[in-house]
């Protein structure tokens, strides 16, 4: 959907919000600023909450975003079946949220990692993976201290069973710069377990970055476009 | 002005990967006959009105919502007793 408005939220300690907002703009969209401050959306049709480290992690990755006022509208909004992608910290921001079911927690290996990340596609319906077909890999950058993703064994088998894992970590794909194989899963994710969706597909979180991926100047390719040009196409079949 | 002591610690069965990096630094300062460690977090709250039951009511609140995440951690609220110095 051509112009389609897409909020992209910046939080005090957020980092990738002019890459999402750039990302939004190079799929044909029109990213708007939202402020962490401001209990308002001006009307987007879809919100992204960036990566980076909002509130500085104190307390817990997430947990102090998870109260700000603009995220009282994005979850209520979010209820209500507004497309909703959380990358990074914005994925934390959603499992604080409740949003999305399960916890982030300290990478196994206690590192931050940073590099290009292998990802096969696991679920090619949600709002923001549409433009993917199914089990397609792809290679975009992972940066985290707090990936590992977790929940009870009860929630895993739920998220298993009804298709809501979007992306899992793969050992494919080369380095962008040195050419090196890629590793696997770099955190110690449960199931390997990259991103995961709500029920309906219309909420995604995402460890690793698609907005730094839009292009090959700056990124291992354009693998991420994707999940940006996937919500304009869905808000466009959803009206 | 009394003071609620709120103490947030990991789930045993979630992997505290801080707590294991000190442990295996206990072992490298020679410490020995440490099995495991986990590191937690605590809260000293000051209430500075009356810590009536609605009070009290609200401080548990915090701890399960925003001073604890339940998916991964557990708390437990110190009210003080009686006999405390306050």
């Amino acid at each position: 959907m051509n112009g389609a408005r897409i909020g992209v939220v910046t939080f005090p300690g957020t980092l990738d919000d002019v890459d999402a907002a750039r990302a939004v703009s190079a799929a044909g969209g029109q990213p708007v600023s939202l402020w962490h401050a401001q209990a308002d959306l001006h009307g987007v049709d879809a919100v992204i909450l960036p990566g980076g480290f909002s509130y500085g992690d104190y307390l817990r990755a997430g947990a102090i975003a998870r109260f700000a006022p603009v995220m009282q509208e994005v979850i209520s909004a979010a209820q209500q079946g507004m497309p909703v992608l959380g990358i990074c910290n914005g994925f934390q921001v959603l499992c604080e949220a409740h949003l999305l079911p399960g916890a982030l927690t300290r990478n196994a290996g206690q590192r931050f990692c940073c590099r290009d990340q292998g990802l096969r596609i696991e679920n090619t319906s949600t709002a923001w993976t549409q433009a993917y077909h199914l089990g397609q890999q792809i290679v975009i950058p992972v940066k985290n201290g707090e990936g590992r993703y977790t929940a009870d064994a009860a929630t895993l088998a739920q998220l298993e069973g009804q298709g809501q894992i979007v992306a899992r970590y793969i050992a494919e794909g080369t380095d962008h710069t040195q050419g090196e194989a890629l590793g696997g899963n770099p955190n110690g994710s449960a199931g390997d377990i990259a991103g995961i969706c709500n029920p309906t597909g219309t909420i995604v979180g995402l460890m690793p970055h698609p907005e730094h991926a839009i292009d090959p100047l700056t990124g291992p390719g354009a693998d991420g476009l994707g999940f940006f040009t996937s919500v304009l196409h869905s808000l466009v079949t959803t009206r | 002005m009394p003071e609620v002591v709120v103490d947030v610690m990991p789930k045993p069965e979630v992997l505290d990967a801080q707590g294991q990096a000190v442990a295996d630094a206990l072992a490298r300062l020679g410490v020995s006959g440490i099995s495991t460690v986990q590191q937690g977090k605590r809260f000293a709250l000051q209430v500075s009105g009356e810590l009536d039951a609605q009070q009290r009511q609200r401080i548990e609140h915090a701890a399960a919502t925003l001073l604890c995440n339940p998916v991964i951690e557990q708390y437990q609220v110190h009210f003080p007793s009686a006999g405390d110095p306050q």
